[in-house]
């Protein structure tokens, strides 16, 4: 019998191509959400293997808020264009012109400001559902949330009152205005990601290895140098040998120091690791519910 | 551990267990997993800060265990689950998928959630109350749901002196009535969620216990399969038929995408194509790895057939042995989750596999009682939180298989119209007439 037997990374992997189906059977216009960053990658091979030979039904959106690492973009827009899959760039540049998006005053972080363009995209394209990469593993209210998602006509999530979501039978039905938001990696961890990239043998942005970059020591970690996060006169900067363990804006990503330079070393070193990947993210350190407080208001 | 170093050293893949933890509210479980994490040093750095930080906000200087997964800030704010959590952790001899569900009778419908993909339940009982109504309804679910392991947690035992003797009475409240369920591999372990006791480490205040700790029955319990691996099914949720390809041979590809539900399937194998009853051979078991000559449930594939058959979204494949019951009458147990009841007369829409039909309630059997766990006959209704058997007409015959023969061809939900909300869980009955071939073909 052992021969009929899945390994771990095997199941998931069946579980998500199977929610990919259901997508691409229960909605009328779904999107897929493409960043450029380790989970969306696996999300794009699982989208290849879920609808193969045929074109993938269904375009790629990214929310760009103007601080991505250039490692990223280039990468994100070669990928796509390798998968022949259409890609849509939404700016958050554009949104605050447009006045989708509105800075407070002194508001730098374009955290907050993406909400508001991704829901004016799901608006312009009629997007009945999006596919994203997030997984359960990375933040406590994540952890709460269901492979289907719903959000009401404003985009929130009400996480007091989600569908029940029993055995693999996902309920997909919506009123108008009404959108899903689907999470076909929910239960992966990030162990279980790289050793996917691995076993895939997938290309990531070089920015996951070691390289050399100038950083400044900020609020416990080394943000990398560049034009929107200048170094004041009293902060410590070194040129280090880093790599990123998730990849956010570039005002808020730590790096860490590592001498990574396969998947199979990035492997071990998470294996080894004693702090989570999201310990990394200035963004959802601000407070406890950071992150529930973002989705509630529309973030992926 | 490195997937390089596991490939090689060992073939034997990973085992995962999918457990759930339930029982009434203040029972202590999300203080047990967050315990298990704890203590089975699986938390991280940043996570045991955080937790140190909410303590000295709010719990006086004492570390919150249950905050470990009471992620959402309602939950923190009134200290009680309100839905499931999900974690993982891994130990050398096993990963472990957990669903931390709530116990307020008020949220059973998020402790479903939870529990319809665990292998295991661990039902927790608070040594000073015992046995009450909702560890009778969560024992109930678990068994209706056929998770094929129970664990008993009596915990706060540091609470009643670590008697033995409550312990074993507790005991036996459980063994009075899991006769009636249906149950068969239960273990009963004493702990301190709160303390660590039997948790991970072995207590030092039960030296009258002489089973495993927790840890210990997770890591070594044998879990065999959830998947039937007899009757082909897979049911078709989307038909692969490539636009415009440059590629010359694909020009004429039809693929039916889907899920194997059951069993196994093989190139050039006989097939029925139902709702149509059309028999036809399996051409070819296409992936996106390469073609396969065999391929078995739950693995994803497109297959492609000898003929030309109305095959859409909703239609299922099946193998010529094992075959499955076909009906628009059908009988289930249901679990209800909505403050609106189940009324005979009403319509819903039922999903089942990949298919969506409408529904009627024709009649309730019964509704199980949970003070005596017997079936009441015939209710006028079954509210929200109750458990009972059901009759139903659809509009379209189902192809199915019972539940206890088959989890995936064996449920569905039921979706209220208007509001699109899922309000019911379903177990189907074993089905009364097995589809059977007329003139060669299997019409329904
Ligand atoms: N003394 C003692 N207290 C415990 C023990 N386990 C849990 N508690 C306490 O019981 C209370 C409730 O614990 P929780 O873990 O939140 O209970 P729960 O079962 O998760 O509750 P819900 O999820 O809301 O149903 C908390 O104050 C815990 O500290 C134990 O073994 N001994
Ligand atoms: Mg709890």
């Amino acid at each position: 019998m052992s021969s009929y037997h899945l390994d771990h990374l095997q199941h998931l992997e069946t579980e998500a191509i199977h929610i990919m189906r259901e997508v691409a059977g229960e909605f009328e216009r779904p999107a897929l959400l493409f960043s450029g960053g380790k989970d969306s990658i696996c999300l794009l091979r699982l989208a290849e293997k879920a609808f193969r030979p045929s074109d993938l039904p269904m375009p790629l959106l990214n929310v760009d808020t103007g601080h991505h690492f250039p490692e990223l973009n280039e990468f994100r827009d070669r990928r796509a264009q390798q998968l022949g899959g259409k890609l849509i760039v939404r700016t958050v540049e554009d949104a605050i012109a447009k006045g989708i998006a509105q800075p407070a005053p002194g508001e730098i972080s374009r955290n907050r400001l993406q909400i508001p363009t991704l829901l004016a995209a799901i608006e312009e394209f009629r997007f009945d559902c999006c596919i994203g990469g997030a997984r359960r593993d990375e933040e406590k209210a994540r952890a709460k949330e269901r492979f289907f998602s719903f959000r009401d006509s404003f985009g929130q999530w009400d996480p007091k009152n989600q569908r029940p979501e029993i055995w693999n039978l996902y309920n997909g039905r919506l009123n108008p205005g009404e959108n899903m938001r689907v999470f076909p990696i929910s239960n992966w961890t990030e162990m279980d990601v790289w050793e996917y990239i691995q076993r895939e043998n997938l290309e990531v942005p070089s920015i996951y290895f070691s390289h050399k970059r100038p950083c400044v020591r900020r609020g416990g970690q080394w943000l990398p140098v560049n034009a929107l996060v200048p170094p004041k006169a009293h902060e410590e900067v070194r040129e280090l040998v880093v790599r990123v363990r998730t990849i956010g804006d570039i005002i808020s990503t730590g790096c860490v120091e590592s001498p990574a330079t396969t998947t199979g070393d990035i492997i071990a070193e998470i294996a080894a690791a004693r702090v989570t990947e999201r310990g990394s993210r200035a963004d959802d350190k601000s407070s406890e519910a950071a992150m529930e407080d973002r989705k509630k208001a529309g973030y992926f | 551990m490195p997937l390089t170093a596991l490939a090689s050293a060992t073939p034997v893949p990973v085992d995962i267990l999918r457990f759930n933890t339930c029982g009434s509210v203040d029972d202590g479980k999300s203080t047990l997993i967050g315990r298990l994490l704890y203590d089975s040093k699986s938390l991280m750095e940043d996570q045991i800060e955080a937790l140190e930080r909410s303590a000295d906000i709010t719990g006086g200087g004492q570390i919150n265990l249950a905050n470990l997964t009471d992620g959402l800030r309602a939950e923190r704010e009134q200290g009680i689950t309100i839905d499931v959590a999900y974690r993982y952790f891994a130990t050398p001899r096993r990963k472990f998928i957990i669903a931390d569900t709530p116990g307020h009778v008020q949220y059973t419908r998020n402790m479903v959630t939870g529990a319809s993909s665990a292998n295991l339940s661990i039902i927790l009982v608070d040594a000073r109350t015992g046995v009450i109504e909702q560890s009778r309804r969560h024992t109930a679910i678990a068994a209706l749901l056929r998770i094929p392991h129970l664990v008993v947690a009596i915990n706060k035992m540091d609470l009643v002196g670590w008697s033995e003797a409550r312990f074993l009475e507790i005991r036996a409240q459980f063994e009075e009535f899991l006769p009636r369920l249906d149950i068969k591999d239960v273990k009963f372990i004493p702990m301190s969620a709160l303390n660590g006791d039997n948790v991970v480490d072995a207590s030092v205040h039960t030296p009258w216990y002489v089973g495993p700790t927790l840890l210990g029955h997770l890591e070594t319990v044998h879990i065999a399969s959830d998947w039937n691996l007899n009757g082909f099914r897979l049911p078709v949720q989307w038909v692969n038929r490539p636009n415009n390809p440059t590629d010359a041979s694909l020009h004429d590809f039809r693929g039916f995408s889907g899920q194997i539900a059951g069993g196994i399937v093989r190139t050039g194998q006989k097939i029925i194509a139902f709702p149509a009853g059309i028999v036809t051979t399996v051409k070819q078991i296409w992936t996106y790895d390469g073609p396969v000559e065999e391929a078995f449930c739950p693995q994803s594939v497109t297959l492609v057939l000898e003929h030309d058959i109305d095959i859409s979204r909703g239609s299922m494949l099946v193998g010529l042995d094992h075959l499955p019951g076909s009906n628009t009458e059908l009988q289930a147990e249901v679990c209800w989750m909505h403050a609106r009841p189940l009324q005979p007369g009403k319509r819903y829409f039922l999903k089942h596999t990949t298919h969506t039909v409408q529904v009627s309630v024709t009649e309730i059997v019964n509704k199980l009682n949970l003070a005596t766990l017997e079936s009441d006959p015939a209710p006028a209704e079954l509210g929200v939180n109750d458990i009972g058997e059901i009759r139903l007409r659809a509009a379209k015959p189902l192809v199915f298989d019972g539940y206890a023969i088959n989890r995936l061809t064996g449920s569905f939900i039921l979706i209220e119209q208007g509001t699109n909300a899922t309000v019911a869980a379903g177990m189907l009955c074993p089905p009364r007439e097995i589809v059977k071939p007329e003139n060669g073909d299997y019409v329904i």
